[in-house]
């Protein structure tokens, strides 16, 4: 049975033009519940001051709220340690964080940085940046037909070369789930640095960071029910502590004279200035959330919907479809509409109450490689409905018609 | 909303292929593009003695930005660069939602029909693109003669 979440989110029962909301934009960022509303709204309204700098009581309540957030992100994820969750303002930027800390200390020239084809922006650009920067090589592994990473890539590029391993666990275009604890266990045996872009994987299946092994996990909070502008930073501790600050200022010093800084210690060497606690309390809330749905029940609903919407949009001769023959599939349908451009498609679509995302998705290279300017996206949650996915098709089948193609 | 978007004359517009072409005697062109959505166009123009005298395109995008481009070429040829100039800044401003006298539209001829766009915040850009590109194109060649 389907839990009736329009309860508990208030947004999924308005209007868009006129008609119901049909939210299908999930992997951009999903809706929030109530109780995450109500945990900002408590944080301000009844623990705020700037953490870490006030001896007064209320500091130490805006305190303890971070750092209750962050051992719960360690729990989530089960890392080892609370110490090794960096709190940044989303995975772009803990992305950064590892590209300008670790990348450009470590790396140097005639090294090679190892990403797929696949990659959002986020975790490409900073690594062409590195790599110009210190004269070091960017390498993709590119895809199959069916949208897989190519074994063949995989064996001749990681090599000894290969210092640095970054990979997205499931692509925001075409929904594929890599295996990262594989590929992080061949990029080990020859010494590379594994990082993991989580931003599609954490909110929609369970990830054990010891499990998998990778060496950094980033990911976003408002892709997973939280609020924006609080992300995550895994990393081990071992390689977190080796690394020089990112950002600096305030909070992540332990002394400061003239001319010389000693840091703080993890976390803190990572997080300069006043930090997103009210943030940081959604994201506990909203893990909360996480848990008590589950992600047996998660999986169970996207994979419903997302069979369900392939099998209807197969039946359509003008849907062209990407990456949807592939079993290890999560959440995300990407198509699009003969002849007509995504962004007329999600026009036409918007009107009649549908919100999908039209265009390259971040991911210019991926589309280059797929043959396509841009594409329309369908993305999943628990909360969505088959009637969604109705709804989706039937404002398909209505668009070569607004368009005057028949 | 729809109808008043999706018009007869754009999808006319949009699916020309009579001014989607190289221009032998080009004497600028120009590439414009919109990040977000992917729209493209490569504007050529042929000016001579400060007039347009010939225009066509190449380019990729949605129905929006093609047929913009398609009704804005149609409109150029002949006109004097400052006339195009002058009518790049109406447009824009009737797309922006800043001028939406008819009469003072009718110049625009049948661009004029997308008028709606103006209701249409997140297609704007779409709109717009073709004239941004000419402006450009036309700063360009301002360029060129002072060289
Ligand atoms: C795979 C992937 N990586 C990174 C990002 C960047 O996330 P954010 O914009 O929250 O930093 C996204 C979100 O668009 C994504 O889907
Ligand atoms: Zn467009």
């Amino acid at each position: 049975m389907n839990k009736n979440f329009l309860n508990d989110f208030p947004i999924l029962r308005t209007q868009m033009n006129g008609q119901p909301l049909a939210y299908l934009d999930n992997s951009a960022t999903t809706q929030k519940p109530e109780n995450v509303v109500r945990s900002i709204c408590g944080y301000y309204g009844g623990c705020n001051a700037n953490p870490h700098r006030g001896v007064y009581e209320l500091s130490q309540k805006s305190t303890k709220v971070y750092e209750d957030a962050r051992r719960k992100v360690a729990k989530f994820i089960n890392a080892k340690s609370a110490r090794e969750i960096i709190f940044t303002k989303n995975a772009t930027e803990s992305l950064n964080l590892v590209a300008f800390s670790y990348g450009l200390t470590n790396l140097q020239a005639g090294d090679e940085i190892l990403i797929t084809i696949a990659e959002h922006h986020s975790n490409l650009v900073p690594w062409q940046i590195v790599a110009r920067a210190k004269g070091a090589k960017l390498n993709y592994i590119y895809l199959t037909a069916d949208g897989n990473l190519s074994e063949a890539d995989i064996s001749a590029k990681l090599t000894r070369r290969t210092k640095i391993l970054a990979v997205t666990q499931i692509s925001n275009v075409l929904g594929l789930v890599n295996d990262v604890k594989t590929l992080a266990a061949k990029a080990h045996e020859v010494g590379a640095v594994v990082i993991v872009d989580g931003s599609q994987s954490v909110p929609h299946i369970p990830v054990d960071v010891q499990d998998f092994d990778a060496d950094f996990l980033a990911f976003s909070g408002h892709k997973m029910l939280s609020p924006m502008g609080i992300g995550v930073l895994y990393g081990k501790q071992k390689i977190l502590d080796a690394m020089p600050p990112f950002l600096t200022g305030g909070d992540m010093i332990e002394y400061v004279t003239e001319q010389e800084t000693t840091f703080a210690e993890l976390p803190q060497k990572f997080e300069a200035g006043t930090q997103n606690v009210g943030g940081a309390a959604g994201l506990t809330a909203a893990i909360d959330y996480l848990q008590s749905v589950g992600f047996d029940e998660i999986a169970r609903v996207e994979n419903d919907l997302t069979t369900f919407a392939i099998s209807e949009l197969k039946k359509i001769p003008y849907v062209e479809l990407y990456g949807c023959d592939a079993p290890n599939k999560v959440g995300i349908v990407t198509f699009n509409i003969r002849d007509v451009h995504p962004h007329d498609v999600a026009t036409i679509l918007d009107a009649q109450g549908v919100a999908i995302r039209a265009g390259h998705h971040c991911a210019q290279p991926l589309m280059k490689f797929l043959g396509v300017n841009s594409t329309c996206r369908a993305s999943f949650y628990f909360y969505n409905t088959r009637r969604d996915v109705e709804r989706l098709i039937d404002a398909i089948k209505t668009v070569r018609g607004v368009m005057k193609l028949h | 909303m729809l109808e008043n978007i999706y018009t007869e004359l754009i999808a006319e517009h949009s699916q020309s292929k009579e001014n989607r072409r190289q221009l032998e005697n080009a004497t600028i062109t120009e590439r414009g593009h919109n990040p977000t959505c992917g729209d493209e166009i490569t504007l050529s123009l042929e000016i001579a003695d400060g007039v347009i005298r010939d225009a066509a395109f190449t380019g990729e995008g949605c129905a929006i930005s093609q047929a913009s481009t398609d009704m804005m070429i149609e409109l150029l040829r002949g006109k004097s660069v400052d006339e195009a100039k002058r009518l790049a800044e109406l447009f824009i401003a009737m797309i922006h939602g800043e001028i939406d006298d008819d009469d003072e539209l009718a110049e625009l001829d049948e661009a004029a029909a997308l008028k709606n766009i103006s209701t249409m915040p997140a297609r704007v850009k779409c709109a717009t693109l073709a004239w941004h590109t000419l402006d450009t194109a036309i700063k360009h060649s301002d360029g060129d003669s002072l060289a």
